[in-house]
């Protein structure tokens, strides 16, 4: 069962990485029919697990007191671009270029 | 003291007594570096900084005020570790340049300690990888390859090709810093290990590579790969050194909530010559499809040596083994797909020039950024995480996870103390031959016998056992319960002790650097 070009421009959406070529979705193809192993177990009336440490009660809650910070000048050190404390991004709320419009190796698909 | 002594029994006491000073120490080994370069094990070497550590380690020894056994000695970090002020690049493209602002808590361990910071050591790019072939800064070569050992059965190929084209790989993802301990360039390195990452490189270049219980250490300042699974690893040259790392590392970081927060003790291993209370299991299911009759015959007498010595030695079953690749696989490029997405751009690392929209700019960074082995993972994740997918394959793997995890507590509560595995299917492959297939074959192949102590948390240890006919080192794998550290590595002490594995001769540094090798055993140490 082959994905779909839609499916696979959704994951480029939503991943915002790119297959790149032929090799990328043959790649995929061939994570997903390794996956599909999984359903070989059985594996009814098992709950989920997240964290080995279930058992532990690892994740605690702690008082909201500020333990660390002012370190603006430290966290803007590696940004490349940034004016007074803000790190600067192109303009948002423009979604990515729809399949036939995007430069995209799926484009030929 | 010698580059190839042993940290706790030897080094330690050399310091401590002036026979050798700190500076004296990191200046050997920083050569050492240089004459080893071709190894490609270190990505950045902080000459200065290490320097200047070892004067003040000096200065503290010349008072009497050593801060313990670790300090003054010469270590290397994976080049996943934030070290501030130090380029962390994940031998990535994405994060070329990029200078960590604060250290990972085990770095800091290390130097509140007052180890010596060498350098940052050469991995897959993320840690993606079962080869250490696949970063930005190109492989790392297995100091074995330059053995007197290996080549002594190396089928002589025309003389000019022979060296270039016959050396194997280190095997990863944590190769650099296997590397670099086995090369002796430094005492003990950090590594990282999520499916195997720091005990697969050991087993290939005959180091000690303790993969220790998820929630000991902390994993804060570690580039997460899989948050549920990741764990820093200890590499040093013997079981002894990696309690001594062990000490300085483990315990409760209130900045890493998965740290248990129970107190930890560090301890000293005791020299077991009693065997006898102890019950050894050995998993059917790790005799894989692919592990070589060399490596199978070597467990066995290792299980011999153990029943011959009085312990018990139980066959017994995980039956989920089989499944636990494809499980990892699911659950491994889940979190991966999540964990990747910092990187935009934005904050740290590479941007993209690329300016019509944030969008825009967010795929072209990771584009430019991420080599084909992480942008597929990515992918894979986020298929997997699909509305329309989740059930089926995510949460499915969750459940898989808790079979194989109650697998080990089921043998565990058997009466099983520890649990020996052979580490890696066969000894290292040569470099040309590994690149042949694509990394996520090679490392489904790879991570067999490793990556299910990753899904139960437990915590596991190779141990260098022999060399295989082609000369290179053969390791097997000791698996203890959760948080019994101490037992682990008593028991894989004791083993160490019984099968005494070679020094490797390294014969290119001889040639280079004739000083650094005081002395030459075969034996050894302690």
């Amino acid at each position: 069962q082959k994905v779909s070009v839609e499916v696979l421009d959704h994951l480029e959406h939503l991943a915002l990485v790119d297959f790149r070529d032929s090799e990328g979705v043959e790649r995929l193809q061939k994570a997903i029919q390794f996956a599909d192993q999984l359903h070989e177990v059985n594996t009814d009336g098992v709950e989920p697990m997240d964290s080995v440490l279930e058992d532990r009660w690892c994740l605690y809650l702690r008082e909201d007191d500020v333990t660390e910070g002012n370190c603006t000048k430290e966290l803007l050190e590696n940004a490349r671009e940034k004016v007074e404390e803000y790190f600067v991004a192109p303009p948002g709320n423009i979604p990515l270029p729809k399949l036939e419009e995007r430069d995209t190796f799926l484009q030929g698909s | 003291a010698a580059l190839n002594d042993a940290l706790r029994s030897q080094v330690s006491a050399a310091l401590k007594e002036g026979r050798v000073t700190p500076t004296e120490l990191c200046q050997r080994c920083l050569a050492l570096i240089k004459s080893t370069k071709f190894l490609n094990a270190y990505i950045t070497v902080a000459e200065e900084t290490a320097l200047k550590q070892a004067e003040e380690s000096e200065e503290r020894y010349k008072r009497g005020q050593p801060l313990g056994i670790l300090d003054g000695i010469p270590v290397a970090v994976k080049d996943n570790f934030n070290t501030a002020g130090i380029e962390t690049t994940c031998a990535s493209n994405m994060l070329k340049g990029y200078i960590s602002p604060y250290n990972a808590t085990v770095v800091q361990k290390l130097l509140d300690h007052g180890a010596v910071l060498l350098g940052k050591t050469n991995l897959d790019e993320f840690a993606m990888g079962s080869g250490s072939t696949d970063g930005v800064f190109g492989p790392v070569r297995n100091p074995w390859s330059y053995s007197k050992q290996y080549k002594e059965k190396c089928v002589p190929k025309s003389h000019s090709e022979e060296e270039e084209s016959d050396w194997v790989i280190t095997g990863g993802s944590s190769g650099g810093s296997a590397a670099a301990v086995s090369s002796f360039t430094c005492f003990a390195a950090l590594g990282s290990d999520t499916g195997g990452s720091t005990r697969n490189p050991a087993a290939h270049c005959g180091v000690v590579g303790l993969k220790p219980t998820y929630g000991l250490i902390s994993r804060h300042g570690l580039i997460p790969l899989v948050n549920s699974m990741d764990v820093p690893g200890i590499l040093t040259r013997c079981v002894d050194d990696a309690a001594v790392l062990l000490g300085s590392l483990a315990g409760h970081d209130p900045k890493d909530s998965t740290t248990i927060q129970d107190d930890f003790k560090p301890f000293e291993l005791p020299n077991l010559t009693d065997v006898s209370k102890l019950s050894i299991g050995i998993p059917k299911e790790y005799n894989a499809p692919g592990l070589s009759s060399e490596i199978l015959a070597l467990w066995s007498k290792a299980a011999d040596l153990f029943k011959n010595a009085g312990a018990k030695v139980v066959e017994v079953s995980l039956p989920h083994t089989r499944h636990s690749i494809v499980c990892y696989h699911v659950l491994c490029t889940a979190e991966v797909a999540s964990n990747m997405a910092r990187f935009d751009g934005l904050e740290y690392g590479h941007r993209s020039d690329t300016k019509d929209s944030t969008e825009s700019m967010y795929a072209a960074t990771r584009r430019e950024g991420f080599n084909d082995v992480v942008r597929g993972r990515i992918l894979s994740g986020n298929y997997f995480l699909l509305k329309q997918n989740y059930e089926k394959y995510f949460v499915k793997a969750q459940k898989v996870r808790r079979l194989i995890a109650n697998d080990f507590v089921k043998v565990f509560r058997s009466g099983v103390d520890v649990l020996l595995t052979p580490t890696t299917l066969s000894d290292a492959a040569p470099y040309t031959e590994f690149i042949q297939e694509d990394n996520r074959t090679r490392s489904a192949q790879d991570d067999i016998l490793t990556q299910a102590a990753n899904m139960a948390g437990l915590p596991a240890i190779n141990v260098p056992t022999a060399l295989s006919e082609r000369g290179l080192p053969v390791g097997l794998q000791f698996i203890g319960r959760s948080f019994q550290e101490k037992q682990l590595l008593t028991v894989a002490k004791w083993f160490e002790k019984q099968v005494q594995f070679p020094v490797m001769q390294l014969e290119e540094v001889r040639r280079h650097d004739s000083g650094v090798f005081q002395h030459q055993k075969s034996a050894s140490f302690s």
